[in-house]
């Protein structure tokens, strides 16, 4: 199905000589919607098609063949997975860092203080589903706390999860710092202690069945870059 | 009302057109394919352990109890919506007909998206609701029978109303005409006439119903044991345990064929 996407998703401008697919954990949906932009802006030849997802969805379209050039994902070991199976040309490097924080509605409708609420039976609450980072990070978090959530879905990414609790269906979500600040206004945070916290690690690679890991190797070089890194931070991600 | 007419009228070639097949086969291979491809990476052996699991299992057990009760209120709502699509004039009634077909068309998570703006907790009619009784529909059991009901009605609909559209007027007339009450004609000429329609559509919309995955993913949300339909478990799965994936999905084919065929060949020859 995503494949289908993939295929139609890319525009056709003429004086565009190079396309790279670049497969992105769904929590770098904004940033990367920049980093796009820049980038193209200083490769005019390349235009860059963005496949946004889970990182876990990303990894088996890889594994399965999927033709893309650079994979960005939000935990270490689905980049594992891809490098272990030989899809990677050279390594992949940690490019940012990214904290836990619970979302809540605008205004926080149900007072929502802390994990603890977690385990309420009254509220409903979502996570991400525990093959996604967010999900594994989310309970990795709630048990550092002791907490035993009630949860009452568990959605396939974190901007789907995202979109419920803006949409106020769900009381309370544990999604990461940039994606509430990213929906400034109608979704609210509220801190995890440092202690619970566990940091998501972003990694990216060029994946060879892409075809074009000439340009995938520039798009990576300039998320490293000085001008990627600021743009990362805008967006509220951390050095790694 | 075909019957007869093969004897009847003499058959001008023996073997069809080669084009003919050769088309026929690739329209076959559409449906072939995949299928290929699901049982090329079926792990057999395993298949036993991966589809009786709990989480498999309840799934399993909710996508046949939704789906049938889908089925149900598609036969109680969507028969007299036939009926009357088919049989009474009204006004903007072509806009009624457009309406009832939209969810074939319109993709899934959109119709989960708009069920969500109207029914979820929030929602123009499901704020009120909750208000005033605390029923809740996205992340319940109910959510699920919504979301499926709204993807698989219009296939009873459908079926059934080209049904009355085809039937005969004269025969109602006729017993109409021979003393028959309207509720009589009804019970006696008109529903044995259409029943093939009725079980046919409602085939359908038990299909539909149990291979449902966008709106319900969208609308109802996803929790093993409480709104994960098999559709669900198999997507998750895909990102986890992929034989398990592949173990499911050829569960819901195996058990879709089932039916399918049992009735097609029972019930669909005078389709």
């Amino acid at each position: 199905m995503t494949l289908i996407l993939l295929l139609s998703g890319s525009c056709a401008d003429a004086s565009k000589t190079e396309e790279i697919v670049i497969s992105a954990a769904a929590s770098l949906t904004d940033v990367f919607a920049e980093i796009e932009a820049s980038f193209e802006m200083a490769n005019p030849e390349v235009d860059v098609t963005l496949n946004l997802a889970g990182s876990s969805a990303l990894r088996e379209q890889i594994l399965e063949g999927a033709p893309v050039d650079v994979f960005a994902s939000a935990d270490r070991s689905n980049m594992d997975e891809v490098e272990e199976a030989g899809r990677l040309v050279g390594e992949a490097r940690l490019f940012a860092s990214n904290l836990l924080q619970i979302a809540v509605p605008s205004g926080n409708p149900a007072m929502i203080e802390g994990l603890a609420d977690f385990a309420r039976d009254d509220l409903l609450i979502g996570l991400c589903a525990v093959e996604v980072p967010c999900g594994a990070l989310a309970r990795m978090a709630l048990a550092r706390a002791g907490i035993t959530p009630i949860v009452d879905t568990n959605e396939p990414d974190v901007r789907a999860l995202l979109t419920r609790i803006e949409l106020g269906e769900l009381d309370a979500g544990i999604t990461y710092v940039t994606d509430v600040a990213s929906r400034h206004g109608a979704v609210d945070g509220v801190a995890i202690p440092d202690d619970d916290n566990v940091p998501a690690e972003y990694m990216i690679g060029v994946v060879e069945q892409g075809g074009n890991t000439d340009a995938a190797d520039r798009f990576v070089g300039f998320v490293l870059s000085e001008q990627g890194r600021s743009i990362l931070a805008r967006y509220g991600f951390t050095p790694p | 009302m075909t019957t007869g007419s093969s004897s009847r009228r003499r058959r001008p070639h023996r073997r069809p057109p080669l084009l003919l097949v050769v088309l026929a086969g690739l329209g076959l291979a559409v449906f072939a394919i995949p299928l290929f491809g699901l049982l090329v990476r079926t792990p057999w052996v395993e298949v036993p352990g991966l589809i009786t699991t709990d989480v498999v299992l309840e799934a399993l057990g909710l996508s046949i109890a939704v789906s049938l009760t889908a089925s149900a209120i598609a036969l109680l709502v969507g028969l007299p919506l036939a009926w009357l699509l088919a049989r009474v004039e009204f006004p903007l009634r072509w806009l009624v007909r457009g309406i009832v077909t939209l969810p074939l068309v319109l993709p899934p998570v959109v119709g989960g998206a708009a069920l969500l703006f109207a029914l979820g907790r929030r929602g123009v009619l499901g704020e009120p609701l909750y208000e005033a009784t605390g029923i809740l529909l996205p992340f319940s059991v109910w959510g699920v029978v919504a979301a499926t009901t709204f993807v698989s009605l219009p296939f009873l609909v459908i079926t059934v109303e080209g049904a009355l559209r085809n039937l005969d007027e004269r025969y109602e007339l006729a017993a109409a005409s021979l003393g028959a009450r309207r509720w009589a004609v009804m019970r006696r000429v008109t529903f044995p006439m259409i029943a093939p329609s009725i079980v046919a559509g409602s085939v359908l919309t038990w299909a539909r119903a149990f291979g449902e995955f966008g709106a319900t993913i969208t609308f109802a949300g996803n929790l093993a044991g409480e709104t994960q339909t098999l559709p669900l478990a198999v997507f998750v799965a895909l990102e986890s345990d992929r034989d398990a994936a592949v173990a499911i999905s050829l569960l819901m084919v195996v058990v879709s064929l089932i039916v399918l065929v049992a009735l097609r060949d029972r019930w669909w020859r005078s389709l």
